[in-house]
């Protein structure tokens, strides 16, 4: 028997609050879960800074990247197995990307990758091609095998049916953080009936398709989508974390370029900070670590530093207020002078930021849309883009919401000291 | 503070008029990638390297009135142009925006084709590859688009002559 279809002896089993239990019979499976490259995801949170709103959200991206592998095998193991659409020599690439697909996350992703300007997803690539565990086991299988669970992660694969399964606007992935950070978030919204979702998949040409009668559980999906953007991940107060967080990260960068001396040395960060670090330096750095720093930071010379770190530590957030770029960005130079002017840094405490989703979009020919559409799949086996069948659904196609938060320090600008005509007549300005 | 919105002003404004989203999208991929300071991320979509960021920017931007988009109904399909508004060149000049090569890599790129910007995107996307892998990769994911040989020999040398004149 080759590695490829090697079974264990006895299944193995994750006991799991979204899916129960995920079950593991694959031994490239087991083998793969057991690199120290993919238990680095049990130190980086799914959810990066919500967990300073709700407090549950404290899971890794090792629950969800198991809850991907779980849904992708029932589907090819349950649902698609022995249809003719469904082309069986693809299983294990689908499973590993499955499990895989998030390797190359790092710690509160997005602030890292804005602070440092690095992409997740080429470090996935590099972990699943370059001289790594993962990649020892992969190559196990053949020589072309991490490449081409590396090409379903980027989406380049020649299988477009097997790249939908992880990567589609309605794919594992998605259903998998849906439900478990609705569930670890403790929200309410956020819960379809997956269930219903797998029975009614079905392999076709290049996708996936939804059988008719499964369209009110796919509205349901969407809808649910859409309140778990604006109610958990774009929710103000976590931005305003990240945006503190990024903002240290950005502090802690420019003082290493200048003759600044750290009385806690950023050891960790300084091949990033002058953009020479490599796959190791990369991988030694999680949550914990960050984590570290920003305590050991709370106590630097540097006040912005300082400060910074001890608000995202002990989570003394910065105030927001809704900012509309197109009327007001001429107030936003009105502000900067008027923090310079009362000695509060705008490069670091006033801070623009947007959010913005497009719950669900269809490929309009010709043009850029980029997003394939959900087909269902009629009666008389045509298929039919989704928004043409349900109401619900072509209400909010093609519909982007943004929302535009103007972030600053309201404690320090109000507290007592000096330029306190000036500090008033910032929080006017702010507050109109 | 709103500096990656005024880039794109910019380089719509140095473009004078820019035809099409998908053209928009790879010409600033090919820019981002010539070493122009654009931090929108991109991943690999239906037609290559596409950044729902800047998506987002451009509708922010129409929304702000710095840019202008005109809908052209083509029949099958509808052709969206970007130019720069009055606003936006007044927006422009608040942010005190000039970048020399920015301007030779736009004029260079707004005069090919969204087709051949799609294939030149698409092969700096898989720069890390080798020649060889990269034709490879281009016939599996733009196989429909059945791109000859000497489309992509073109568009190699085409890359050569932007990294020339940039650097």
């Amino acid at each position: 028997m080759s590695y490829a279809t090697q079974k264990m002896a006895e299944e193995k089993v994750f006991k799991d609050p979204v899916h129960r239990y995920i079950h593991i019979r694959d031994q490239v499976i087991w083998d793969l879960i057991g690199t120290k490259e993919f238990q680095r995801l049990r130190r980086i949170k799914q959810l990066g800074t919500t967990y300073l709103v709700f407090h549950g959200a404290e899971h890794s991206r090792f629950h969800h990247s198991l809850g991907v592998y779980e849904i992708v095998r029932r589907i090819v193991d349950d649902i698609f197995k022995g249809r003719p659409e469904w082309d069986e020599s693809e299983r294990l690439v689908v499973l590993c990307a499955a499990l895989l697909h998030d390797l190359g996350h790092g710690p509160f992703s997005h602030a890292f990758e804005n602070v440092f300007d690095l992409d997740h997803e080429k470090f996935t690539q590099e972990i699943l091609t370059g001289p790594t565990e993962i990649n020892a086991i992969l190559s196990k299988v053949s020589t072309q095998f991490p490449q081409d669970v590396s090409d379903v992660v980027a989406k380049t694969y020649a299988n477009k049916q097997a790249v939908s399964l992880i990567s589609s606007q309605i794919d594992a992935d998605r259903m998998d953080y849906l439900l478990r950070d609705a569930y670890f978030t403790g929200v309410s919204y956020g819960h379809f009936d997956m269930e219903r979702i797998l029975r009614v998949m079905r392999p076709r040409e290049e996708q996936v398709v939804i059988k008719y009668s499964g369209m009110h559980a796919v509205e349901d999906y969407i809808t649910s989508r859409y309140q778990m953007y604006w109610q958990v991940y774009f929710h103000p107060v976590s931005r305003s974390a990240e945006v503190i967080l990024t903002k240290a990260l950005h502090r802690a960068k420019e003082l290493s370029q200048t003759d600044y001396q750290f009385s806690f040395e950023p050891h960790h960060f300084k091949n990033f900070f002058n953009h020479s670090f490599n796959l190791e330096d990369y991988l030694a750095l999680d949550e914990g670590i960050v984590m570290t720093y920003f305590q050991a930071w709370m106590k630097e010379e540097d006040e912005i530093l300082a400060d910074l770190c001890d608000r995202f530590v002990n989570r003394k957030l910065f105030q927001y207020i809704e900012f509309d770029p197109a009327k007001d960005y001429r107030k936003l130079s009105e502000l900067e002078l008027l923090f310079k002017k009362a000695g509060i840094n705008p490069e670091y405490y006033l801070v623009f930021d947007s959010s913005s989703d497009l719950p669900y979009d269809f490929y309009r020919p010709g043009e850029e849309g980029e997003r394939v559409p959900i087909h269902l799949l009629m009666p008389n086996d045509e298929l039919r883009e989704l928004s043409r069948s349900s109401e619900i659904v072509e209400a909010i196609s093609g519909k982007r919401r943004s929302d535009h938060k103007l972030y600053f320090p309201e404690d320090l600008i109000a507290a007592d000291g000096k330029k306190k005509a000036l500090k008033k007549q910032i929080l006017q300005v702010l507050k109109g | 503070m709103l500096e990656e919105h005024a880039k794109l002003v910019e380089f719509i404004h140095l473009a004078g008029e820019v035809s099409g989203r998908k053209k928009l999208q790879k010409m600033v991929y090919i820019a981002k990638k010539m070493k122009m300071p654009f931090h929108e991320k991109y991943e690999f979509h239906i037609y290559g390297p596409y950044s729902e960021e800047l998506t987002l920017r451009v509708e922010e931007l129409c929304g702000m009135g710095f840019l202008a988009e005109q809908l052209e109904d083509k029949g099958s399909y509808v052709k969206y142009t970007y130019a720069c508004t009055d606003e936006g060149q007044q927006f422009l000049t608040s942010m005190n925006r000039s970048h020399a090569k920015l301007s030779v890599c736009v004029d260079h790129l707004n005069k090919k084709s969204s087709r051949f910007l799609e294939l030149v995107s698409t092969l700096l996307y898989f720069d890390h590859l080798s020649r060889e892998q990269q034709i490879e990769k281009i016939h599996v994911v733009k196989g429909k688009l059945n791109f000859s040989e000497e489309e992509i020999t073109q568009a190699f040398v085409f890359i050569s002559e932007l990294e020339y004149c940039l650097h």
